[in-house]
């Protein structure tokens, strides 16, 4: 049991690169590309975790009394939601440029240069 | 490429990835074990610098730095998004025309808007003790004021929403972080470094030298970054519209 969340983490990655290797749409490859970013919150938290600790935060535990999680992997994740949420953002916005100048948001019909 | 042959390729291709992340996935430490070096360090750093919430320390103070970094990142998806995103010489904006909303909607959303709004503005203003802090209260707080778009109409929106003034919050927010650093720079050792003010009492809203500052910034910088991608998101699928006979 010791590898299960980090297989799951594996897992995730796994099926998002799959997801975006197949997509027909490419609103539906910007999701994908997400879900492979959640991967890697699922592995920096299990990286970071710690049995029976609790969060890092002492505004209402003593410090020193409990256990807590490794704070600089959640400080990580933070970054990681915040970078994928802007990649996310401008990949949007390019789907929304890409289908008003070809008309279509399917990965296999944009073929051609277009200026 | 036919369909066929790509998915091959993805499964031969994929299956060698699987395989060596598994093979890593065994040699790493034990899930939940006890040997966490930098996160001790860090709550230790932290507790000197009578920060309560170890993450606000971690982001604003030992990590400032990268915070910056992501900020700037922030920042320059919200230039690209609003260069990508502007109205091109074919198209036109359209006046949106106001629609009908369901009264249990509207009540509801004209009910939690201001409460959102408290929310996202009190998870920012309590980075340094409790879970939260610039970046999640800031989006909070910015799809707030998108409730009004659910419970009333676009033109309501509007009229809270001036978005040139968003982005020169936006500018000006990142330049208070970029500023706070260099006080740093003058008036004690480092860029960023948090040994200027104070680190007042445990647990109070004014402990933790720069972190509330610099947490402050970021909440009003990603805030407007939020209202900003939205507002030009929702003006292509509400405003822009293409010439006709296109």
């Amino acid at each position: 049991m010791d590898v299960l969340p980090y297989l799951v983490a594996v897992w995730i990655f796994l099926v998002g690169c799959y997801g975006l290797a197949t997509s027909r749409n490419l609103i539906h490859a910007v999701g994908c590309l997400s879900v492979c970013q959640s991967a890697t919150y699922v592995l920096l938290l299990a990286v970071g975790y710690r049995d029976d600790a609790t969060a890092p935060v002492y505004s209402d535990i003593e410090p020193g009394s409990r256990p807590v999680v490794d704070p600089v992997v959640q400080a990580l994740a933070l970054t990681d939601v915040v970078v994928g949420a802007t990649v996310t953002a401008l990949l949007l916005a390019l789907v929304i440029q890409v289908s008003k100048r070809h008309g279509t948001v399917d990965p296999d019909e944009l073929t051609e240069l277009r200026g | 490429m036919t369909p066929r042959t790509r998915l091959l390729l993805v499964l031969v291709g994929g299956a060698g990835i699987a395989a060596l992340l598994v093979a890593a996935c065994l040699r790493l430490p034990d899930f939940g074990g006890d040997s966490h070096p930098y996160g001790d360090r860090a709550v230790a750093a932290s507790l000197a610098r009578q920060t309560a919430n170890t993450i606000a320390s971690v982001n604003f103070d030992q990590r400032a730095f990268d915070t910056l970094g992501e900020m700037t990142i922030l920042f320059a998806a919200v230039v690209g998004c609003v260069v990508l995103l502007r109205q091109t010489r074919d198209e036109h904006r359209a006046r949106p025309e106001p629609a009908d909303v369901a009264r249990p909607v509207r009540r509801y959303a004209l009910i939690v808007l201001p409460v959102a709004l408290v929310t996202g503005l009190y998870v920012i203003a309590h980075g340094q003790l409790s879970p939260g802090g610039g970046f999640q209260g800031g989006v909070v707080a910015a799809t707030s004021l998108h409730l009004l778009y659910l419970g009333a109409d676009y033109r309501a929106l509007e009229r809270i929403r001036p978005v040139g003034m968003y982005e020169v919050g936006d500018a000006l927010s990142a330049s208070a972080y970029l500023i706070t650093g260099l006080a740093g720079l003058i008036g004690s050792a480092a860029f960023l470094a948090n040994t200027l003010l104070p680190y007042g009492t445990f647990n109070t809203l004014s402990s933790g030298g720069t972190v509330p500052l610099l947490n402050a910034a970021v909440g009003m910088e990603v805030a407007c970054a939020v209202v900003v991608l939205l507002a030009r998101f929702l003006d292509q699928a509400v405003e822009i519209e293409e010439e006709s006979g296109k």
